[in-house]
């Protein structure tokens, strides 16, 4: 496709021509092939995001059918067997295979239309992280449909999990479907920040970096510094099941809390990359609706390093009930309630842009509100919790069930909704309707609170968590009866945002490049982006740069017959060399299959990770096969 | 005495919503953890209201305009950091309240006793094995799934697993602790006022962890007394025929594998000790209130009553079940 000797430049085109060379050099063929082979960051963050929320129905349903089981006491709808799977299914599908995922991959979709490039940093290994993302999660749930789905909980602990408690292959497979998430996640996490660090836009220095990428920044950090610690402890799970070592063991001089310090040094900072990008979505949010530059950048900045930092000192809160010195106990009651600074900080922060905001009251801001409303309540039980004594009662009560899913749900999940009303029409070139928007925030809000907020009162009413059934002499009938109810009608908020997608696929009103008047570069390409995003690289001069010059100036000198990226300098973003951007290929794919296989393989006997091997080295060497091109043209 | 307990037992059972409940303590301890709940419960509340106001204004203020972007004045900058610079101020401010509230409030609840009463509860899949510790080896002796504790004495509680993590936890008395297989973790209890207090397992265990209920029985000391020398002895021998003849079924029949009724040969000791069975509220961990017929039904159905639990269906004809049944509810 190139010629090295006679490169054309892209300030030789006439921009119309250019912008059709470009479109066909990062073009994506509309064949299976294609299909399979692409290494677009916006088809692969795409689909990433199709998935999970199909991944988010399924683990939706095994809520309703568990909440169907607790509307009433005594109830036989669902014996303990199927519930036990369900609430273990519910937990590990929510975090591993939808939240953690879609936030980290409406990144990999943004990130390079936010700061102004082509494409990722290692295109291909994008593309191979999902696959062995997807293989991951139809493992778990193929498991379930043929009645071997995990039943010791989304945290599997042992010795329930382990060889001697964990019947048949139940907890293999939540271990593998550990392994897959990791994988695909740190695989994510590090094409993330190279990007961020090494391809941001001409001008884009770090206070000018839009701070939904600063989240996305920290929470890749995160996942690389959390998330070996699920690695090692679900492959000692594996071993101790497969070949009889005895990490946990303590007949055998293990340990059985030491599977609880090593996941919990993992679950929470886990509960942070689900929370942090989503801040990074209402910041987005904020200026665009209250036609107002946000206030407290720098602190807001901060406050995210702060957060990602703190997550790593609080894990002991998850095991105040077992039996640490109190002292040690009291240090990490003082961390978890410190997190609460950093949280109010950016809470303030966004209150004081909207105080003298002229707001625009679309679907995306008032999820902005619901947010505020319903994450406040989730942050301050999280300030109670994390207080030892308090913890002795409500911990494993509904107390702790409705004080995590205020900040999941109301936390997460809210500005996801306001995220997906607010970049729809970016990624499809079509409004969603407003009218059914509002409609989905009131029922969302109506019924999430009609849900959740029972349960505190009925954790403080003594009901344990992870329970099938419960007499009805305990009196918490009622108010299991009023989040069932509440369940149905948050479940029927999702099915009108699916139909509201539907529907404006084909008729919702043409968007154009930048339907909300935004600030961030994302908006500054067509909606639908074109396949090379920019055909120009832009210039940045702002933090919000379509605010500040809504056709900002360019740069050039790119090739315009060969894929090729702007690498920038770290700190200053100054342009430093062009490089090549990798083609589409099949090898990420047959790798991921070839992984996949051998992973699937030794939940049933060790020899599959030796002969494994040979299937996953050929097409690793097929993928990095020297092409003879020089380093500086690669 | 014995019967009235029992007795009463039902009657609490339906009647009273509170007795597994944080929110109505029953001890000392619990009265303060219940404080401090309400404490913070009271000051988060405000800040949520607060918060709440701030956005509600927020609408009041609501300005129209065109959709020229606009950026703070540098005066409204500095107004604006210097009252978040407050608000953050006053969130270490509470929170650092918060923090030595809850050390205070902790610290409280060790304490050392040396007239105190030990009792080793062991969880198991899934019932509670009691044993009530003394020097003295003619005074040990072991129940299931209920603990009697003299009002206003403190009570020890050794807590162990046998298999997998289980949490001991009676609200109405202390906060939970996990019991953790190869570990040993103590609990104090204190009741301050008589009463049946009902607790359940707290850690996730499997199957049936919805059905492993414990109930805690608060006596004045002499009612206690009178229990503990009672359960120390021997079943009593059976007199009449029948009664009899249900003794030699469970001596002679599988029931003896596991289970333990001291004076007989039964000695088992995977399953719940069953010396003084007729004695206590209920069947199977919670399962059933202790009545002929529900241990009947116990009988003839536990994989259908408690699907997964260790006890079998064993075959027996109608009148072998009632025999046994009568056995089993007469020691009391």
């Amino acid at each position: 496709m190139s010629d090295t000797q006679n490169p054309v430049l892209d300030n030789e085109l006439p921009e119309q021509t250019l912008r059709e060379r470009l479109a066909q050099i990062w073009g994506t063929s509309p064949t299976l092939w294609g299909w399979m082979t692409t290494v677009d960051h916006k088809l692969i963050g795409k689909r990433y995001i199709i998935t999970a929320l199909v991944f988010l129905m399924l683990g939706g349903l095994s809520a309703l059918t568990m909440r169907l089981q607790l509307g009433s006491p005594d109830n036989k709808l669902v014996g303990p067997d199927l519930y036990n799977q369900l609430f273990t299914m519910h937990g590990s599908t929510m975090m591993f295979l939808f939240a953690v995922p879609v936030m980290e991959t409406i990144g990999v979709y943004l990130v390079p239309l936010m700061i102004g490039t082509r494409a990722v940093a290692f295109p291909r290994l994008n593309a191979f992280s999902y696959w062995v993302y997807l293989f991951g999660g139809a493992m778990l749930w193929i498991a379930f449909f043929v009645n071997s789905g995990p039943d010791a909980g989304w945290f599997s602990y042992v010795p329930l999990a382990g060889p001697q408690y964990g019947i048949g292959k139940r907890s293999d497979i939540w271990a593998q479907m550990i392994t897959y998430t990791e994988l695909s996640g740190l695989a994510v996490a590090v094409t993330n920040i190279v990007t961020i660090f090494k391809m941001r836009a001409p001008g884009m220095t770090l206070d000018r970096i839009p701070l939904f990428v600063w989240a996305s920044l920290v929470t890749s950090f995160m996942i690389v510094f959390a998330m070996p610690a699920v690695m090692v402890s679900s492959t000692m799970l594996i071993l101790d099941r497969l070949v009889g070592t005895h990490f946990f063991n303590w007949a055998e001089g293990g340990d059985a809390l030491l599977w609880q310090h090593l996941f919990w040094f993992f679950g929470h900072p886990e509960v942070y990359f689900i929370f942090i990008p989503a801040t990074g979505i209402v910041s987005a949010i904020v200026p665009t609706f209250s036609r107002r530059k946000i206030f407290g950048y720098p602190a807001l900045v901060l406050s995210l390093f702060a957060i990602g930092f703190l997550a790593f000192g609080l894990w002991v809160h998850h095991m105040f009930v077992t039996g640490l010195p109190r002292l040690g106990e009291s240090f990490f009651t003082a961390s978890s309630m410190a997190v609460a600074i950093p949280s109010g900080i950016q809470i303030f922060c966004w209150i004081a842009t909207l105080w003298d905001g002229k707001l625009r009251f679309n679907t995306p801001l008032l999820f902005v509100f619901g947010f505020i409303i319903n994450f406040v309540l989730g942050g301050l039980t999280g300030v109670m919790v994390a207080s030892v004594p308090i913890d002795t009662q409500v911990h494993d009560t509904y107390f702790v069930v409705a004080h995590f899913h205020y900040v999941l749900v109301g936390g997460a999940v809210f500005p996801l909704l306001g995220g997906i009303y607010y970049w729809f029409p970016k990624f499809y070139g079509r409004m969603l309707s407003d009218t059914l928007g509002k409609w989905n925030f009131w029922l969302a809000m109506a019924g999430f609170n009609l849900t959740f907020f029972p349960m505190h009162i009925l954790g403080m009413m003594g009901m344990p968590r992870r329970i099938y059934t419960y007499p009805a002499e305990m009196g918490w009938g009622g108010m299991n009866l009023s989040a069932t109810l509440g369940a149905f009608l948050f479940f029927a908020s999702f099915l009108l945002l699916a139909f509201n997608i539907a529907r404006s696929l084909r008729q919702g009103k043409v968007a154009g490049d930048n339907p909300w008047a935004a600030g961030t570069l994302e908006w500054a390409t067509a909606s639908p982006p074109l396949p090379q995003n920019f055909t120009y690289i832009p210039m940045v001069t702002d933090s919000e740069p379509l605010w500040a010059t809504p056709e900002p100036s360019v740069i050039t000198g790119l090739r315009a017959d060969r894929r090729e990226v702007l690498v920038s300098t770290l700190v200053d973003a100054e342009p430093d060399m062009l490089e090549g951007s990798q083609l589409a290929s099949i090898w990420p794919f047959i790798s991921a299959l070839t992984i996949s296989i051998t992973l699937l393989g030794s939940i049933f006997t060790p020899w599959a990770v030796v002969w494994g091997a040979i299937p996953i080295a050929v097409p690793l060497i097929a993928w990095f096969w020297p092409k003879g091109t020089k380093e500086e043209e690669s | 005495m014995r019967r009235k307990a029992v007795l009463l037992a039902p009657a609490l059972l339906s009647g009273c919503a509170g007795w597994q409940s944080t929110l109505d303590p029953h001890s000392n301890q619990a009265a303060h953890l219940s404080d401090l709940f309400w404490f913070f419960t009271i000051v988060c509340g405000i800040v949520w209201v607060l918060v709440a106001a701030a956005l509600i204004i927020n609408l009041a203020r609501r300005r129209s305009g065109d959709d020229t972007p606009e950026e703070d004045t540098p005066s409204q900058t500095r107004r604006k950091s210097w009252i978040v610079a407050s608000l953050v101020a006053l969130t270490a401010v509470v929170l650092t309240v918060f923090t030595f509230a809850s050390f205070y409030t902790t610290r409280g609840f060790t304490w050392a006793d040396t007239h105190a009463i030990t009792i080793k509860v062991t969880g198991q899949q899934w019932w509670w094995q009691i044993e009530y510790q003394n020097e003295d080896p003619a005074q040990l002796f072991s129940t299931a799934n209920e603990i009697h504790i003299p009002v206003g004495r403190p009570v020890t509680l050794q807590l162990e697993a046998a298999d997998v993590i289980h949490s001991f936890w009676v609200p109405n008395l202390m906060g939970k602790q996990d019991m953790i297989p190869g570990r040993k973790n103590l609990l104090t209890l204190q009741a301050d006022r008589p009463g049946l207090y009902r607790g359940q397992c707290a850690e996730f265990c499997g199957l049936e962890h919805a059905k492993m209920a414990i109930l805690v029985f608060a006596e004045p000391q002499e009612k206690f007394e009178a229990w503990r020398r009672h359960e120390i002895e021997a079943a009593a021998v059976p007199g009449a025929p029948q009664r009899v003849k249900g003794m030699q079924l469970f001596v002679q029949g599988p029931c003896a594998v596991c289970h333990t009724v001291n004076g007989t040969d039964a000695g088992g000791h995977t399953a719940p000790d069953l010396t003084h069975f007729g004695g206590r509220a209920t069947i199977a961990a919670g399962l059933l209130h202790n009545t002929p017929e529900n241990l009947a039904h116990w009988l003839a159905d536990p994989q259908g009553l408690k699907p997964g639990s260790n006890m079998p269906k064993i075959d027996l004809s109608q009148s072998d079940r009632t025999a046994l049944v009568a056995y089993l509810e007469g020691l009391k």
